[in-house]
């Protein structure tokens, strides 16, 4: 019997392998908000848990500009925050996460093939938006059936798609969690963005896009990666990880990876071009930066009538997307008179924070989502009793 | 209904649960966010001190300083914008001239503690001192009514002499008609 249970638990332990799910044939091709049409386009997902019966138990997770579909299990990029027992509990809720339109980890984006030419997309690839990949993710909910997702979370550019489906399907969704995210990004964010595109295109390895079947222009997104990283950090926590430590003891050759965060940034920005198509990176961040969720709305009335439960969590440390970006959000949730809460969580990691505050994280969320399904059990009482 | 500085929600709770209100909170401290999410309430960490900005006049039936107001920097601020974005205010104090209080000045020459004032000089969140009298005062020289009081020492109600010998006292606002 309890052998039982264990090898039943060790199935559910395991992720489904990573599947694939293809869409927008002619003529029924995506259309962009560039106007653009786009199809086919196939999206790599994964999923965890299991899909209760009424399927009222799905949450879609969205990943930030590096992330793929492998969020949980062995090697899952927030495998700390879901999991059996854990924050996102996969025993309780159906965990979804998609490759984002646009990527390269399975999803279509500028590395794949263009069925017209044979060839790799390459800047031939239109321009996207956070809306055309959650769009995209729609179609996806769409094919796995599920009407309603309980909830939707991410944090940096996941937390933007966050808000984009706050924004264009709100009937679809019982809760939102942004995280350490923005309602539209800011000069300096986008400068952040520019000079990480510019090492990729001043590489002469870039070939205006059209270096597949030749080197990638690694050097221009190494150095792209290692500004990123800059910024995902805080004085702080650079301070506490490295200090003025010396990689090694030996006498410094000029300009070699002296300091040990010299040393890290430079491991982060080749291990980074292993597994990120440059011309992925330019999209992403492009996408990133035309993000603007008010889009000529006023504060006021973007979540006017918004039924769904927002948390919105924010890091004091962050400096990329400052706490003042999540008070905007949590600002246009009380004009519009949504049930919202938000906290402000104390950390030193600045904005890779919501990777790593987990503790913290996993009890706000694991008690919001709880409130949200007690929440809908009240209603339901409500509803039969009148 | 909006509770200003609502720590671990009890109130809330309490509010939601009795008297079916819809109700949130603000709260500064992380650790009573983290308990009032747990809860499922609706929070928002901020620093009243910083104003209402973000709610437009007379957003909230009730507006609730329970117990916060003699805690804030700007006492006269953050009454001003409760009564500004909440029809009604009720505003909660405990009352530095209680009897108990007075005795400890006078007799011992030491700075009240009391069970309503069970701080020491050093760790205490209050950094406004006030006796009912000084609100009332207070509320008659901005011409904010009083609509009701009621005044407490022990979970029993104080009628005689509240300002001696009330512990807290509760005040329902509304602001002045021009």
């Amino acid at each position: 019997m309890e052998a039982e249970q264990l090898i039943t638990t060790k199935i559910l332990e395991k992720s489904q392998p990573q599947c694939t799910y293809t869409f927008g044939f002619p003529p029924d091709e995506l259309t962009l908000e560039s106007g653009e049409t786009f199809g086919p386009l196939t999206l790599a997902y994964q999923t965890y848990g299991e899909l209760n019966t009424e399927k009222s138990n799905a949450i879609l997770v969205l990943h930030a500009l590096s992330g793929d579909a492998n969020v949980a299990g062995q090697d899952g990029w927030w495998s700390n925050l879901i999991g059996q027992g854990k924050g996102i509990d996969t025993d309780k809720y159906f965990v979804i996460c998609s490759n984002i339109f646009g990527g390269c980890r399975g999803s279509t984006g500028p590395s794949s093939i263009n069925p017209k030419t044979g060839k790799p997309y390459g800047i031939d690839f239109p321009l996207i938006t956070i809306g055309d990949m959650v769009n995209a993710q729609r179609h996806l909910i769409d094919h796995l059936g599920i009407q309603k997702l309980l909830a939707v979370i991410g944090g940096s550019m996941g937390g933007m798609q966050v808000l984009q489906w706050l924004v264009s399907y709100p009937q679809r969704i019982r809760a939102a969690i942004p995280i350490a995210t923005t309602m539209k990004h800011t000069p300096q964010q986008i400068a952040f963005n520019e000079v990480g595109r510019q090492a990729v295109m001043a590489d002469p390895n870039w070939r205006n896009g059209n270096y597949y079947g030749h080197s990638i222009p690694a050097r221009g997104l190494a150095i792209a990666r290692m500004i990123g990283h800059i910024t995902y950090m805080s004085d702080a926590s650079m301070t506490e990880k490295f200090g003025r430590k010396f990689k090694s003891e030996k006498a410094p050759f000029k300009f070699g990876a002296d300091f040990e965060v010299e040393g890290y940034l430079r491991n982060r920005g080749d291990n980074f071009v292993k597994r990120f198509d440059p011309n992925s990176y330019l999209y992403i961040t492009k996408a990133i930066d035309y993000f603007n969720i008010l889009n000529g709305h006023s504060l006021g009335d973007i979540f006017r009538g918004l039924q769904a439960k927002v948390l919105v969590l924010a890091f004091k440390s962050d400096w990329l997307y400052p706490a003042y970006q999540s008070q905007e959000i949590v600002k246009a949730c009380k004009l519009a008179g949504v049930d919202a809460s938000y906290c402000e969580l104390n950390s030193n990691y600045g904005h890779d924070a919501f990777l790593l505050e987990i503790e913290q994280e996993a009890h706000l969320v694991g008690n919001f989502l709880k409130s949200v399904i007690n929440n809908r059990k009240e209603e339901s009482n409500d509803y039969s009793s009148s | 209904m909006l509770d200003l500085g609502c720590g671990d929600g009890e109130l809330l709770q309490f509010l939601i649960r009795e008297k079916k209100v819809r109700a949130q909170g603000i709260e500064l401290q992380e650790q009573a966010i983290l308990r009032c999410v747990a809860e499922g309430l609706s929070v928002f960490q901020q620093d009243i001190d910083t104003g209402l900005s973000e709610y437009i006049d007379n957003s909230f039936d009730c507006v609730i300083l329970n117990q916060t107001l003699q805690q804030v920097r700007k006492p006269d601020f953050a009454l001003h914008e409760a009564l500004r974005v909440g029809k009604k205010t009720i505003v909660g104090i405990p009352n530095f001239a209680h009897y108990k209080a007075r005795a400890r000045i006078f007799f011992k020459g030491r700075v009240p503690i009391t069970p309503s004032l069970p701080f020491q000089w050093y760790d205490t969140p209050n950094l406004h001192f006030l006796s009912l009298n000084d609100f009332m005062d207070y509320c008659k020289n901005k011409s904010i009514q009083v609509e009701r009081s009621f005044f407490k020492s022990d979970n029993k109600q104080v009628k005689f002499l509240p300002n001696l010998f009330g512990e807290y006292g509760f005040f329902l606002l509304t602001k002045n008609r021009p």
